[in-house]
């Protein structure tokens, strides 16, 4: 890593929540997504961001790249506030700043042959390319990213999975990004062609001096390519520190409780290891518990965890943690508590039922209005 | 040695499409025994699925399976739809990725419980009650007279699972089948259900097929597994000798596919290529393209599983040491 420290995207105090409308003769409800995050991304790092479904991994990848718009906070890029810029403005910047989705075929337009897709950022971003310079821009891409060239006038339902998250990876290329959003990029991908592209995603990586924001629920891809770890719970940062020092040594509860949930693909150690098990599931965010949101899931709650919320301290080695109780538990080795199966959290109302699923459904983008919701 | 509570010889399953068939599991054998966890791994499309759909009677209606499952001292393929109906739930159940696809969205949960009690087990409407709060409570549902009360869709992800697995359990199978069972859980979720997995394992002598494909999780509960590509049975064996010691190369490509959590930037040496469609197999090994260990006789002879090591049973012709810099210099080219 480098020395200097070049900061590329800096968050400040990002807040942001949606109307959900409560059902028949009900005021809507408020839905928390993100609240108050503030971080940096340098320039060239990997910063992974974790967290359970619904913790608000994807907004905060949206309001980074402007598809949402924050109801607070700042994103500032090389020191220039994104938020709230006219579409005009916002321009010059947008090629900096790419994506790439999860969902690689529904993230296609189907109609659309592979070359239209590959091209179509330049088309608003560069108006002035001559056509031959597109294609030959499209081609260049295609071959970065592992396409046989010829394969320029197909349509996306003839290829797979894998190689339609190529068609998106080469697509977010051609504008010469500086920083990529990949929310959850190989989750539905198979094994060995997740492998395929996570080394793919790291030679581009290099050859592009890319910086990335790598979102996903899956530890131990997050693992492999972050040099810095965000842990997200309820729309708040618990726990961010480099990669080596966060697995190494989680210091909030929740990050502890979700390492240990990690499955090891090595049956030895995973028969000695034991997991600090997590009680029911991540709460409604419509009306998460006070204090520390993650108080009713936690071993090591007390009754001042239910207060006030707990500040992001400063931990050592660049790392930040929000737990009242992180230094006692660190230091003393405090054991878990074992508690009762039930908590007040344990199971969402049927208002919190706004599950994930739904938001994540292919073809599903957050402009939308949610299906259900209707 | 724990007694065979289920003994699949030759398996095949054929789908007919307008002028074509296809073989989307050919010649599966295998056997279960009491309490044992047996993990299916594969990447999708491989047969996974099929395989142990057609082993319940729950084939699309293009299927056709051959070969013969013998559960409880009857062939489960030689059935009519109105036997195995009867049987199914009783010796052997299943559950699925999505909780929704067996739970029926407008009944109450007390109720669609209790039915599954009064019909296969002709329990009384009290007495299935009480039981199916029972079960409620024994798969870790909190508050479960209050739970049962509710409509599937008003609990989440996680406890539609449970309630899932508590239907299935109410007729104390031998043989439980769970087909990507956590896969759509988030992983603090994901660790219990697979604790309650093991206690049901331990506790009941319940076997335990786990389709899954996530070698992680086979790594933490799984006693044996079987890899399957392209319909077929690849390997199989103990867990430790797969992961120690693989022979098969689709095997060992599997394992250095996947991410540790417990290491960071190692470079993945994938396998290189895409599945082969079932329609169009290479001659000889269906791996063949993929492999980085193929030589002459791969690409005419289709491989065996015939025993290897230990218990192991290997298809694959090469017998040399399966090396990672192979994987990866195969790759680069
Ligand atoms: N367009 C939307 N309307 C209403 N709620 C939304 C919308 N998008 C996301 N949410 C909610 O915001 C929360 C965070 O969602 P998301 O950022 O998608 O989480 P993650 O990506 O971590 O799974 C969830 O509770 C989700 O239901
Ligand atoms: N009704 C059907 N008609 C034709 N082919 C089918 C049908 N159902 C499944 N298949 C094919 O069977 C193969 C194996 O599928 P499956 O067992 O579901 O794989 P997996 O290993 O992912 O569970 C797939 O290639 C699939 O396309
Ligand atoms: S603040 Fe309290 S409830 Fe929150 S993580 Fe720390 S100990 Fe647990
Ligand atoms: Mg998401
Ligand atoms: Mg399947």
């Amino acid at each position: 890593m480098n020395a200097v420290d070049h900061t590329l995207l800096s968050v400040e105090n990002l807040r942001k929540t949606f109307s959900i409308r409560g059902g028949f003769f009900r005021k809507p409800l408020t839905l928390t997504a993100l609240d108050d995050v503030t971080f940096t991304v340098k320039t060239g790092e990997t910063l992974g961001i974790v967290g359970e479904s619904g913790c608000g991994k994807s907004t905060l990848g949206r309001c980074i790249l402007q598809l949402l718009k924050p109801d607070d906070g700042k994103v500032l890029w090389l020191g220039q506030d994104l938020v709230g810029l006219r579409a005009e403005a916002m321009r010059l910047w947008r090629q900096d700043l790419q994506v790439i989705f999860q969902d690689p075929l529904a993230s296609l337009n189907p109609r659309m042959t592979v070359g239209d897709i590959i091209a179509d950022p330049l088309r608003a971003l560069k108006p002035d390319l001559s056509r031959a310079e597109r294609r030959a821009r499209v081609i260049r891409m295609m071959e970065a990213v592992g396409l046989l060239p010829e394969m320029i006038n197909r349509y996306p339902h003839e290829f797979s999975g894998g190689q339609a998250q190529r068609i998106g990876i080469a697509r977010a290329l051609i504008t010469e990004p500086k920083l990529i959003v990949c929310d959850e990029p190989v989750s539905a991908l198979d094994v060995s062609i997740q492998a395929q592209i996570l080394n793919l995603l790291a030679d581009l990586k290099d050859e592009f001096g890319l910086t990335l924001v790598f979102i996903s629920h899956d530890l131990g891809v997050v693992r492999h390519v972050s040099d810095r770890i965000m842990v997200l719970y309820l729309g708040r940062i618990v726990e961010m520190a480099p990669g080596d020092a966060l697995y190494a040594a989680p210091k909030h509860p929740y990050t502890r409780a979700l390492l240990t949930a990690v499955p090891i693909a090595d049956p030895k150690r995973a028969r000695e290891r034991t997991i600090e098990g997590l009680v029911g599931e991540v709460p409604s965010p419509i009306n998460p518990p006070s204090g520390c949101h993650f108080r009713t899931r936690c071993p090591y709650a007390i009754d001042d965890c239910a207060k006030a919320r707990p500040p992001l301290e400063p931990a050592g080695d660049e790392r930040v943690v929000a737990c009242i109780r992180w230094r006692e538990i660190d230091e003393k080795g405090l054991a878990a508590a074992t508690r009762a199966t039930t908590g007040a959290g344990d199971v969402p109302s049927p208002e919190a039922e706004l599950r994930l699923e739904e938001v994540q459904k292919p073809g599903f983008t957050p402009e939308d209005p949610r299906p259900d919701l209707l | 040695m724990s007694a065979i509570v289920l003994d699949v010889q030759d398996l095949s399953v054929n789908f007919a499409l307008h002028q074509r068939e296809v073989k989307a599991v050919a010649d599966l054998s295998f056997q279960l025994s009491e309490g044992e966890t047996l993990a299916v791994v594969g990447e999708s499309g491989s047969g996974k699925s099929q395989a142990f759909l057609a082993i319940m009677g729950l084939l699309a209606r293009n299927g056709r399976a051959t070969g013969r499952a013998i559960a409880g001292g009857t062939d489960l393929l030689a059935l009519s739809r109105r036997e195995l109906d009867k049987r199914r739930g009783r010796d052997i159940a299943m559950i699925f990725q999505d909780p929704m696809t067996s739970l029926n969205p407008s009944l109450k949960i007390r109720k669609q419980l209790a039915e599954v009690l009064i019909r296969h087990r002709g329990y009384s409407r009290e007495r299935a009650a009480t039981r199916v709060i029972e079960m409620l409570e024994r798969v870790g549902i909190p508050e479960p007279a209050k739970r049962a009360n509710a409509y599937p869709h008003e609990l989440s992800g996680g406890m539609r699972q449970r309630v899932m697995i508590a239907m299935a359990l109410l007729c104390e199978p031998k043989i439980l089948i769970a087909d990507e069972p956590t896969t759509a859980l988030d992983v603090t979720v994901q660790a219990q259900i697979l604790d309650l997995f093991q206690e049901l394992t331990d506790d009941f002598g319940t076997a335990l097929v786990l389709i899954t494909h996530d070698l992680g999780v086979v790594a933490g509960i799984a006693d044996r597994m079987m890899v399957m590509y392209a319909g077929r049975a690849v390997e199989k064996g103990t867990v430790d000798d797969l992961f120690y010691d693989p022979r098969h190369p689709y095997t060992f490509g599997l394992l250095h596919s996947t991410p540790h959590v417990e290491e960071r930037g190692v470079r993945l040496a994938p396998i290189k290529g895409l599945p082969p469609s079932l329609e169009q197999l290479p001659p000889g090994c269906a791996f063949n393209p993929r492999c980085a260990f193929r030589f002459d006789r791969c690409l005419s002879e289709r491989p065996l599983l015939i025993p290897r090591v230990r218990e192991r049973l290997s298809a694959c012709f090469y017998e040399g040491e399966l090396k990672v810099e192979t994987l990866v210099e195969d790759a680069a080219e």
